[in-house]
C-alpha cells in the first residue's frame, strides 16, 4: 500500500502548477515582513522592518517592496531581490494604508492621525503635497489611468475622490459605516468600498458617481456584526471581486455583476487583506488573529493549505 | 489446498454473503442513514463554523463536517463488522457455521475467506456515503478516494477480525447483542472519530490516552490520512498488527479442540 500511496502523492505533486511567485505579508505584531514561497507554500524568510508594519506594495516594476510602518512614520523599502531593507521614505504620521501611482513615481499614504492623504515622490524621497480628507483616513484606491485616487475616512464614513494631477477633492461620497478598503474594477468603472461596521460593500458608477448596487454578506452561523467586510481585491478581467470578511474567518467570491456572492471561503482567523495572483489562480489572505495566510485555489474553488507567518498578519501581496 | 478448491470457496463464500446482505434491505438503508443521519444532525450541532484549528492530515482550517467524515466511514465499517459477526453467531446456531468449517480447508482459511467476503460486500455503501458526503462539501481529493481504498480494507479486515473474536467468545445471540453495546459504543465515542486528541485532551487526559491507543483511532486515522493522500505509517502499522492478534485469537476461538468451544461442549 505504502508504494501505492508514494506514486499517488508523486502523480498529485506532478499535477500542481508550479507558480514561481513570492507572497510578502506584513506582520503588525512582530514588525517583519515574511516571505513565502508560493510553489511549495512555505515561508522562507522573515525580514526585519520598523514597527507596526500594515500596508504594503509593489513598486511599478516590482523591485522593491513599500511597507508603512504606523508607528515609526515611514515607509520602509525593502530590495526583493536581496531581501533586506535598503531604505526609507517620509510618510506623514501614521501611515497605515497606500497605493503607489501607475506612473510609479509616486506613492499616496493615507495618515489616519491627521485626517491627511499625504503624495509622496519617491525618487526625491520627500512628501509633495498633502490633501485634507474625513476623519481617520483608511483605504487608498487609484483607478487604472491614474486619474483619480479615491480614500476611505472611517469616522467620516465616507470614500473621497482626489484628482490625482492637481491634487483637489473632486468629490465626498457617504458609505456605510467604517469603510475600510476601496477598489477601482479594472476598467475604471466601479468603486467599490468595504464597510467593516455594516458588513458590506458599496459599488459607485465612477462616471455618475451614483451608487448602483450593495454587496450584503451572510455566513450561515455567524451574528450579522461577526461578518465585517474589510480588504477587497478585483480580478484583471472585472468578473470578480474578493472581500476578506473579519472575525467571520471567511473570504466571499462576488460576482460583479449580480452582485452576489459566488462562493465562501473558510480560512484562518480574521483575514484582513487578500492579494490575486499574477495568473488569477490564487488568492492569498492574511489572517490577522490566527497568524497565519490561507491559500485559496480558486480554480477548483477550495482552500489548500494555510502557512504559519508571524503574529498578526495585515497585508499582503504577490510578486514575482 | 488446491488453489482452485480455495478460489472456489473464497467465490462460494463471497457470493453466499453478498446474496445475504441484498436480502437484507433493513440493514443495507439502516447501514446508509446512519452515518447520514450522523453527518446532517449531530455534525450540524458541532459545526464549529469558525472551523477546527488544523490537524494533519488537513493543512487548513476545516468545517466539523469534513473532520468527521473519515470517522463516519470507520463507524460504518464497525457497524457492518458486528452485524456480519451476528450473522455468525446466527450461522452457528442454526448450524451452517458447522457446515462451513467442515469443508475440507484449513479452518483459518475459511475464516479469512468469510471476514473478507464481509469487507467486499460492506465497500460499496462506504463509498456511496463518501460520495453523498461531497454534498455537505467534504470534497477530498478525487485520487483520495482510490487511496483510501486499501485503507477502507484493511480497517475493514482489523474490525472483521475483532468482530469474529467477538462472536467465537459469545455464546448466543443475546449474549451478541449486549456484547456488541459493550464493544461498539466505547470503541466508537472514545477515539478520534468524533473529536481530534487535542479536542479530547481537553476533557482530560485519560480520555486522550485512551482514544490514543484505541485501534479504531488508527483505523479512523489510516483512513482520514489516505483519503487526503497522505501515508500515515504508525496507523498502519497499529492496524495491521491488530488484525493479525484478532484473528489468530479469534481462530483459536474457533478451534473445537482448543478454544472457547471445547469448554461449551463444542455446541454450536
Amino acid at each position: 500500500m505504502q508504494v501505492l500511496i508514494a506514486l499517488l502523492l508523486v502523480m498529485s505533486a506532478l499535477a500542481a502548477p508550479a507558480a514561481a511567485e513570492t507572497i510578502y505579508v506584513s506582520n503588525e505584531q512582530d514588525n517583519t515582513v515574511a516571505i513565502v514561497d508560493g510553489a511549495t507554500m512555505t515561508l522562507q524568510a522573515t525580514i526585519d522592518v520598523g514597527r507596526r508594519p500594515r500596508g504594503l506594495a509593489l513598486s511599478v516594476d516590482k523591485k522593491t517592496l513599500f511597507v508603512a510602518e504606523g508607528d515609526d512614520n515611514r515607509l520602509d523599502l525593502v530590495d526583493i531581490a536581496k531581501r533586506q531593507v535598503v531604505g526609507q521614505l517620509p510618510s506623514g504620521a501614521d501611515p497605515e494604508f497606500f497605493v503607489v501611482h501607475p506612473d510609479g513615481k509616486r506613492l499616496f499614504v493615507a495618515n489616519e492621525n491627521d485626517n491627511l492623504v499625504s503624495v509622496v515622490d519617491i525618487a526625491a524621497g520627500k512628501v509633495v503635497g498633502t490633501v485634507d480628507v474625513g476623519v481617520e483616513p483608511e483605504g487608498l484606491a487609484v483607478s487604472a489611468d491614474g486619474s483619480t485616487v479615491a480614500c476611505t475616512s472611517e469616522t467620516t464614513s465616507m470614500v473621497h475622490l482626489i484628482d490625482s494631477r492637481s491634487l483637489e477633492l473632486i468629490d465626498n461620497l457617504l458609505v456605510d459605516t467604517r469603510p475600510r478598503a476601496a477598489a477601482f474594477s479594472a476598467d475604471g468603472k466601479q468603486l467599490w468600498v468595504s464597510s467593516e461596521l455594516r458588513g458590506t460593500v458599496t459599488v459607485f458608477d465612477t462616471a455618475t458617481r451614483a451608487q448602483t448596487g450593495k454587496v450584503e454578506f451572510m455566513v450561515p452561523g455567524i451574528r450579522r456584526e461577526g461578518v465585517q467586510a474589510v480588504g477587497i481585491e478585483m480580478s484583471r478581467d472585472g468578473a470578480t471581486a474578493y472581500v476578506a470578511l473579519g472575525p467571520s474567518n471567511r473570504v466571499a467570491e462576488v460576482d460583479t455583476m449580480t452582485l452576489k456572492v459566488r462562493h465562501l471561503y473558510l480560512v484562518g482567523q480574521r483575514p484582513w487583506h487578500v492579494a490575486l495572483s499574477d495568473d488569477q489562480k490564487r488568492l492569498v489572505s492574511a489572517n490577522g488573529n490566527s497568524g497565519d495566510i490561507s491559500f485559496i485555489d480558486l480554480e477548483n474553488q477550495e482552500v489548500v493549505k494555510s502557512v504559519p507567518v508571524g503574529r498578526g498578519p495585515w497585508g499582503v501581496v504577490i510578486g514575482p | 489446498m488446491k488453489t482452485r478448491h480455495a478460489v472456489r470457496a473464497l467465490i462460494g463464500i463471497l457470493r453466499r454473503e453478498t446474496l445475504r446482505t441484498l436480502r437484507q434491505r433493513g440493514r443495507l438503508l439502516s447501514a446508509i442513514i446512519r452515518p447520514l443521519v450522523w453527518l446532517a444532525i449531530f455534525a450540524a450541532g458541532f459545526r464549529s463554523v469558525l472551523g477546527l484549528s488544523i490537524t494533519p492530515p488537513y493543512q487548513t482550517y476545516v468545517l466539523y463536517e469534513v473532520y468527521v467524515v473519515p470517522g463516519l466511514a470507520a463507524m460504518m465499517l464497525l457497524f457492518h463488522a458486528m452485524a456480519s459477526s451476528l450473522a455468525m453467531v446466527y450461522d452457528r446456531e442454526m448450524g451452517s457455521m458447522r457446515l462451513l468449517l467442515t469443508a475440507p480447508l484449513p479452518r483459518w482459511y475459511l475464516l479469512a475467506a468469510r471476514m473478507l467476503a464481509s469487507v467486499v460486500v460492506g465497500l460499496p455503501l462506504v463509498y456511496l456515503f463518501l460520495l453523498i458526503a461531497r454534498y455537505w462539501d467534504v470534497r477530498p481529493p478525487v485520487l483520495g478516494y482510490l487511496a483510501v481504498f486499501p485503507a477502507l480494507v484493511l480497517a475493514g479486515l482489523m474490525l472483521g477480525a475483532f468482530g469474529l473474536l467477538v462472536s467465537s467468545i459469545s455464546t448466543q445471540m443475546e449474549n451478541f447483542a449486549g456484547v456488541m453495546n459493550f464493544v461498539i459504543f466505547p470503541t466508537f465515542f472514545a477515539s478520534t472519530a468524533l473529536y481530534p486528541i487535542w479536542r479530547l485532551a481537553e476533557a482530560g487526559p485519560v480520555l486522550a490516552n485512551i482514544a490514543a491507543w484505541n485501534p479504531f483511532s488508527s483505523a479512523v486515522e489510516l483512513i482520514r490520512f489516505t483519503l487526503y493522500l497522505r501515508f500515515d505509517p504508525v496507523s498502519a502499522l497499529v492496524v495491521l498488527a491488530c488484525l493479525v492478534v484478532f484473528f489468530l485469537a479469534a481462530v483459536v476461538g474457533y478451534d473445537p479442540g482448543r478454544g472457547l468451544w471445547s469448554r461449551r461442549g463444542g455446541e454450536g
